[in-house]
């Protein structure tokens, strides 16, 4: 694209885009790390992810301010005032993308001794994977301005409510095989529910992305397959 | 989700989509002598509606604009051809009595241009001009064109001071409220604000706004903020042609045209 006849207002929209890029690498190492916490059990790695969450929450505030500045000092219009919109949207998704992997790591540090049910944790680390790999994708579609990408993330996030009600059902039935069971499995339920919330932050960024390319949201309804709320898989138990 | 799109396509002036046209232009071409100033230009401009006409300079709004009351036809080696209907009339017609034209299609300038003579008489000046009315009832045309000039208040006990002591943006609402007084249709705002100060200039934008209900309003304006805030539609002007004319919000939120696209977000090179 053609740059600006004021080239400090390129300055200041590309310093916005990188401190998204840095936020966003923040946030996918956080869950990377707290998953491999978790499988591990390793209690100093767990501890290093909550430690690195102010740093996100830094750059939030920080993107958030320059944001406001160039919308006052520039009155940006069209594609240079969405993208001040998108770069507050996006850096509000990463930052609750961080406090959810931080609190995945503080579960970490809860469980680190006790039931020990591998099968479960590794049910965990795939829905993790697939949520690493959306969160990579519409952070990569939002670097380049794919809308292609960010649809097929938004299309995807489907698989990610479908192994969570899968595991929702299996750590139910854990919890009542065995009562000394509870506390492991509601705090690795929670993990999961992390991660699949942060599969909908990406899916709230590619909704972003949508908006930043074409002008206006995406229409229709996303795809959801959630079913832990449905009113049979727990009667059925 | 509330998408901001979907914001700003909530706002008030979406009602206006449906207003019918009021001045219609066809296959409007100007010359300035060989000058081929505008190149077959077609759009309208909606009832009660402000649409406003950006471009860079020498684009051709202002031309476009002085097509409308004819104003061109002062100097001898400029003319229009094709169709401007007010009304279903062709204005460009020579059977269209000027005089009259310009009394139906009020204009005010970028700088104020009040006559040196009193604040009543400056407004009382087009009143006079087309009709002989007594003085009461002029008393009355009077008052209620500064009131919606929104000046009222403030030069109601100095109306026999001179126009040429008020500030810049009185002055400007002064011009406003001389083009009210004759009762026009349409009202053609060039730049109005462009030699005002902020305080001025909102109060102008604001004047607009209520102008809106009783007239159409054609303003050309530099400050693409000022055309987004207060038209329901633009057009862009480019050497000569409208490269691109709709609603408001979707040609500064989501231009069609990459040339609009590079205008609006200062990137013309």
């Amino acid at each position: 694209m053609a740059t600006h006849i004021v080239s400090s207002f390129d300055t200041e929209l590309n310093d916005l885009r990188s401190s998204i890029a840095e936020m966003g690498g923040i946030a996918e190492a956080m869950l990377a790390d707290a998953m491999t916490a978790l499988v591990r059990r390793d209690a100093p790695l767990a501890q290093s992810v909550i430690a690195v969450d102010t740093r996100l929450d830094a750059l939030q505030r920080d993107v958030e301010e320059r944001a406001i500045l160039t919308i006052a000092r520039r009155q940006p219009l069209a594609i240079d005032l969405r993208e001040v919109v998108s770069a507050i949207r996006i850096s509000g998704d990463l930052e609750r993308v961080g406090d959810l992997a931080k609190n995945c790591a503080k579960r970490v540090l809860a469980i680190s001794a006790g039931f020990q049910a591998e099968k479960i944790v590794l049910g965990v680390q795939n829905i993790a994977d697939l949520v690493t790999e959306q969160l990579k994708d519409v952070l990569d579609a939002y670097a380049q301005h794919d809308l292609e990408r960010a649809l097929d993330v938004w299309g995807r996030d489907g698989s990610v409510d479908a192994l969570y009600t899968s595991l929702f059902r299996e750590l139910l039935t854990y919890m009542m095989e065995d009562p000394r069971n509870i506390s492991f499995c509601a705090h690795l339920l929670f993990v999961a529910k992390n991660v699949e919330r942060i599969g909908d932050h990406s899916t709230n960024i590619a909704e972003t992305i949508h908006y930043l390319v074409k002008g206006q949201g995406i229409q229709s309804e996303r795809p959801k397959d959630d079913r832990s709320t449905a009113p049979d898989l727990v009667s059925a138990m | 989700m509330t998408t901001l799109s979907a914001t700003v396509q909530a706002r008030p002036d979406r009602e206006g989509a449906t207003a019918p046209a009021r001045i219609a232009v066809r296959d409007l071409d100007f010359y300035y002598g060989d000058f081929h100033s505008l190149k077959s230009i077609s759009m309208d401009f909606r009832d009660r509606q402000v649409t406003a006409l950006i471009g860079p300079s020498g684009c051709g709004k202002s031309t476009l604009l002085r097509c409308f009351n004819r104003i061109y036809s002062l100097y001898p080696d400029q003319r229009a051809t094709g169709e401007i209907n007010l009304d279903g009339r062709n204005i460009l017609s020579p059977s269209v009595d000027v005089n009259e034209l310009r009394s139906r299609v009020g204009m005010v300038f970028q700088k104020p241009t009040p006559f040196p003579m009193s604040i009543y008489d400056n407004v009382a000046f087009g009143v006079r001009l087309y009709e002989k009315l007594p003085k009461a009832e002029v008393d009355v045309r009077v008052e209620s064109a500064l009131r919606k000039a929104a000046l009222w208040g403030e030069v109601k006990d100095k109306l026999k001071g001179s126009g040429m002591g008020l500030s810049g943006g009185q002055q400007q609402r002064l011009c406003i409220a001389r083009t009210v007084a004759q009762g026009p249709e349409v009202i053609l705002l060039d730049e109005p604000t462009s030699a005002l100060d902020p305080i001025s200039t909102g109060k102008v934008e604001e004047l607009i706004e209520q102008l809106r209900s009783e007239f159409t309003i054609a303003i050309v304006t530099h400050n693409m903020q000022q055309a987004a805030r207060i038209s329901q539609y633009t057009a862009f002007m480019y050497l000569g042609e409208v490269v691109e004319f709709g609603p408001t919000n979707g040609l500064f939120m989501n231009p069609a045209k990459k040339q609009t696209h590079d205008y609006v977000t200062g990137r013309f090179g």
